[in-house]
């Protein structure tokens, strides 16, 4: 509490002019509550506060503060009170409690009282403080006043408020401070005119704080009545059964004693069983009461014997259910008032969602772009050489523990991320080109096989991962640049991270376009891509082109498990949780162009975030019908979005 | 087919099935020696050489047999490498798993509700089945998929009708807007990832990631033990397995054999001669998906538990590997490969096999095992595209066929079915 003290010796020094005799001084008010202030208690500290603001003395706020640090005592003499500061040994010095002079020094500790506000009083004592504290010349005080006071709104905090904000100079803060004033306002205005010119400002306003304001204003409660309500409060009819269980709306009817309690199933079937009479139940033998039919005769005649309270049957639980209407009522009781905040928080909501769909939309780019990283080597190797590579997957997973290694031996996580992109590319490239080498080579005429024979290398490959670094999951750490999120508003708001893969997909975007439409070697892939006879005849080696498209395809996919170990696991499984996406991705967008991928990653991103909008508790559910779209998505374009013409889709 | 080459003027002659396929009387020999054996070493029915959970073990093995067979008729033969059979496999499972778990719970449910005070009711006993079965899921109402799983009749029916269903529809779907080759690889294998997520949810009514549990009690079979249900499903399917190949032998080695088989080495040309190659090719793979569906339906019993990661991608992946190791486009190696390997793996992965030790490193077999199948699987494909079954050719002193083209058994596949080579070697 050392600002506080500061804050004392500041109000000192400005109050060092001697006070006038016929003003009440500090010590007069404080001496007229004198027990309440030495022996504060919730309940009575009250009224000295609000003398003591009542007396507009200079040195309020100052003896606020030291009271609710427990620093002021009370001298045994006379009564009076003082700020306590420790002396020398044992000893305390007195200063005087509205300039804070030094009065007295080394006073023994028997000589004083220390006045101990519990922690209610202090919270009372704060909130009193807030005022003085939100035209404190200090903006750190200001903004922790300002804090404190939006952490709980209150009737009493309106004028304080209102008064500090001419005084501000901080336009952050004094926007902040509007805003309060208004929510304010909102909830506790005197008149329905400031209530509803408040409201009308919150219109559109999309933050939290602000939805809750609204929210409050038109807090209902569950009422019922014999006639259906009119006139503005009624907020919605509830009907059983539909809006509201019907059991639930009996039990508020028999709470409010007007209906029966009828008895539950179990109560009735304990009922029964407590009633056994020789063998018996209301004369009807124990084996037979198998059925509910049965049982509940036997339960009629206990209850015509008086045994058991009597039956309460669904007909007259439907008449007593008809008789009634269940209502919610605002618990705001001035019609334009209530209109006012329907109209703000309907405006809000339209905000809000337009907001929300701008943050999905955000959301399916962010997936699209990881999808598009993850499915454009597979495009690549896929559309050039028509190779189905099911270790695709299992490239993504070398490149992320390329960068986990380089974490291992870099410890600069920037320079580390850094160094393993290019080597990420350089090892899986290498990988590529031998698998192509070894492997495919021998089975281009056999698309089929290609794929047994590289499922074959991606389960070779995700065991020995497993056999090197283990089961459980390694990280791959961002560096600290990317951590935290971009924040537009409440609503929209994207981890920095996922913004980074976007650039990524951009530059591979850029990078690939350009590879492919303006270098030689993009001509020549192009070629052997639409026509490999003929691309042979005109001097392309076929062979040496289908080698750098399958490592460039492999290369790139160990970027994107960079990428996209930088914000998932990095597993020796990792892989598998792409290679099916990424397939749909190719086939959706079409093969062998880096439009259709990119337009298939979109299709897909786009999607899927819009089916667990539809359903956002469960995104299980969200990619099984994402998979069913997709497939009926195949029998109108079976060739993809952008799909091949001419001779070359037959390739 | 080979009554054509050697007659190739005038029609063929008519011959028998087992003429045509040699390979039967082989297959059912050895099918019933091997059954005969395994009754005589068992523990319930001979001398208990063989434990029960070999022979349950043994009978599942005989299960993926059949499915391997049928994903042999429905790739080797028909040239549709579906990745889907594993889940047509799984929901035969599943749909005679509801009714095991139904019945054995009721069960349960009646003898604990027999000891209170009233008689229970039809709805006591089966909100008291729903709560068991579905408590692990916070669940206490029967989801409309368990409509009929108090009957066996109607979901033996089920075992039938949900993966035919299926297959039909999906099939129709795929191959009426033909998609083939590769892109038809890929929609089956999401069809496989899509159904297996849409189980794993708790709210699939299928009880989310626990699955079904308690298969191997049969109901109202409690008094016999294990070991002779065990041997009881064992000898169910051999029975299922030996049905399973005379049909698909009757099947390849008719008219509709050859046009199947055609269709596999191209499309367009039978398409061209008249034929309805999407009529054709959908009877394969609704008809295999069916029997996929009846092999699950012994499968699981005898497994004892199915839950959603069975019906994974992955699992229809093996299950071409089984076929592909074997051989495809000859019965008799989809059985050879899938016996083979899933005995393997789980002599292998189960700690069976003995560790080697290489001075610097030791190989452990649970590690390496997937190393070793990944890289012959490779080296298969490579170097030996016939499979195991190739190596019946050499013990027959076969010659190996000539091919028109460089073309694998995908794009024009064994051409001495068609006949004699025309050009030679390219």
């Amino acid at each position: 509490m050392t600002r506080s003290r500061l804050f004392c010796a500041l109000i000192a020094l400005v109050l060092l002019l001697p006070v006038t005799a016929s003003a009440q001084t500090l010590q007069d008010v404080l001496q007229r509550h004198a027990a309440e202030v030495a022996d504060p208690g919730r309940r009575t500290v009250g009224p000295v506060i609000d003398d003591l603001v009542a007396s507009g003395l200079p040195g309020v706020p100052g003896f606020l503060s030291a009271w609710a640090d427990r620093s002021v005592v009370r001298r045994v003499e006379d009564g009076l009170f003082f700020v306590a500061r420790e002396g020398d040994g044992d000893t305390l010095a007195l200063l005087d409690i509205a300039t804070g002079q030094t009065v007295a020094e080394a006073v023994a500790e028997d000589a004083i009282e220390e006045v101990r506000p519990n922690g209610g009083v202090q919270r009372v004592i704060g909130t009193a403080l807030v005022q003085f504290q939100l035209s404190d010349p200090d903006i750190a005080v200001r903004r922790d006043a300002v804090q404190a006071l939006a952490r709980s709104l209150e009737p009493d905090q309106i004028a304080p408020l209102e008064r500090s904000i001419p005084g501000e100079d901080d336009p952050a803060l004094r926007a902040r401070k509007e805003q309060l004033l208004a929510y304010l306002q909102a909830r506790f205005g005197e008149t329905p005119q400031v209530r509803i010119a408040a409201l009308d400002s919150l219109a559109g306003d999309l933050s939290v704080e602000t939805r809750a304001v609204l929210n409050q204003v038109l807090a209902t409660e569950f009422r019922m009545a014999e006639a259906a309500p009119e006139g503005p409060r009624l907020a919605r009819l509830l009907v059983p059964g539909e809006d509201m269980p019907r059991a639930d709306a009996y039990a508020a009817l028999v709470e409010a004693g007007l209906a029966e309690p009828a008895p539950t199933p179990a109560e009735m079937k304990a009922a029964l069983e407590a009633n056994i009479v020789e063998g018996r139940v209301g004369g009807i033998p124990v084996a037979q009461l198998f059925t509910d039919a049965a049982r509940a005769r036997a339960y009629a005649a206990l209850a015509e014997a008086g045994t058991v309270p009597p039956l309460v049957t669904e007909a007259q639980i439907d008449a007593s259910l008809a008789a009634h209407t269940f209502f919610e009522e605002y618990i705001e009781t001035d019609a334009d008032v209530i209109a006012a905040a329907a109209r703000a928080l309907a405006s809000t909501q339209t905000t809000v969602a337009v907001n929300q769909a701008f943050d999905l939309g955000l959301d399916a780019l962010s997936l699209a772009s990881i999808y598009f990283l993850a499915a454009i080597g597979l495009a690549i190797t896929f559309g050039v050489m028509g190779v189905i590579n099911m270790a695709h997957g299992e490239f993504i997973m070398m490149g992320a523990y390329t960068g986990y290694v380089v974490q291992l031996v870099v410890p600069d996580y920037t320079l580390s991320l850094l160094i393993a992109l290019p080597l990420a590319f350089a090892v899986t490239f290498g990988a590529g080109v031998a698998m192509e080498r070894l492997v495919i080579r021998w089975l281009y005429h056999r698309p089929l096989e290609t794929l047994l024979a590289t499922f074959g290398i991606s389960i070779l490959l995700q065991q020995l991962a497993k056999n090197v670094f283990g089961t459980q999951a390694r990280p791959l750490t961002a560096p600290g640049w990317l951590d935290g999120s971009l924040v537009f508003n409440d609503v929209v708001a994207i981890s920095y991270i996922r913004v980074a893969i976007f650039v990524l997909a951009l530059i591979f975007l850029a990078v690939l376009l350009y590879v492919l439409n303006r270098t030689r070697l993009g001509l020549e892939v192009r070629a052997v891509t639409q026509n490999p006879g003929m691309a042979a005849s005109m001097g392309i080696d076929p062979d040496r082109i289908n080698m750098l498209t399958f490592g460039l395809g492999s290369g790139i996919a160990g970027v994107a498990g960079v990428a996209i170990g930088l914000y998932a696991q990095v597993t020796s499984e990792m892989g598998q949780a792409y290679i099916v996406q990424s397939f749909m991705t190719v086939v959706v967008g079409g093969v062998g162009n880096v439009w259709g991928t990119l337009a298939g990653a979109g299709l897909i991103g786009l999607s899927q975030k819009g089916i667990e909008w539809l359903n956002p508790a469960n995104t299980l559910a969200a990619q099984t019908y994402m998979i069913l779209l997709v497939i009926l998505f195949i029998q109108f374009r079976p060739r993809g979005i952008v799909a091949l013409k001419g001779r070359a889709a037959e390739a | 087919m080979t009554a054509t080459v050697t007659a190739p003027a005038g029609a063929p002659p008519r011959r028998s099935l087992i003429a045509q396929n040699p390979s039967i009387l082989w297959f059912l020999a050895i099918l019933a020696t091997f059954c005969f054996g395994v009754t005589f070493l068992a523990e319930a029915t001979g001398t208990g050489a063989i434990s029960t959970s070999m022979v349950k073990t043994l009978g599942k093995t005989l299960c993926l047999c059949l499915v391997a067979l049928a994903m042999d008729v429905v790739w080797g033969y028909c040239g549709i490498l579906s990745l889907g059979h594993m889940a047509f496999f799984g929901l035969g499972g599943y749909a005679i798993g509801m009714w095991l778990m139904y019945a054995r719970t009721e069960i349960i449910v009646a003898q604990s509700l027999a000891e209170a005070t009233l008689p229970p009711t039809e709805a006591e006993i089966r909100d008291g089945i729903a709560t068991q079965i579905f408590g692990v899921v916070g669940g206490n109402e029967f989801p409309a998929v368990w409509a009929f799983a108090h009957s066996l009749p109607a979901q033996l029916a089920m075992v039938v009708l949900v993966p035919g269903l299926l297959a039909l529809v999906f099939g129709w779907l795929a191959f009426r807007s033909r998609v083939t080759g590769v892109y038809l690889s890929i929609l089956t294998q999401a069809m496989t990832l899509a159904l297996s997520l849409y189980l794993f949810q708790n709210d699939s009514g299928l009880r989310g990631n626990n699955g079904l549990s308690g298969l191997q009690n049969i109901p109202g079979l409690e008094s016999l033990g294990q070991d002779v249900i065990s041997i009881a499903f064992f000898w169910a399917s051999a029975l299922a397995l030996a049905l399973g190949y005379l049909l698909f032998a009757w099947i390849v080695s008719g008219k509709m054999g050859s046009v199947i088989r055609a269709i596999r080495d191209d499309e367009a040309r039978v398409r061209f001669l008249g034929y309805h190659v999407e009529s054709f090719k959908l009877v394969v793979f609704t008809l295999t998906a069916i029997v996929s569906g009846i092999a699950g339906a012994l499968y699981y019993p005898q497994a004892g538990i199915i839950n959603p990661a069975e019906l994974a991608p992955i699992a229809s992946i093996y299950l071409a590997v089984w076929v592909a190791i074997g051989g495809r486009g000859r019965l008799y190696g989809a059985v050879i490969g899938a016996a083979l390997v899933s005995l393997l793996s789980s002599w292998f992965t189960g700690g069976g096999a003995p560790d080697v030790d290489l001075g610097v490193y030791t190989v452990q077999w649970t590690d390496w095992w997937l190393v070793l199948l990944g890289v012959s699987f490779v080296l298969v494909t490579l170097f030996a595209p016939k499979g195991l079954g190739g190596l019946v050719d050499l013990i027959a002193e076969r010659r190996a066929p000539q091919r028109v083209g460089d073309y694998g058994p995908d794009k024009s596949a064994l051409r001495r079915e068609e006949g004699p080579p025309q050009g030679g070697e390219e």
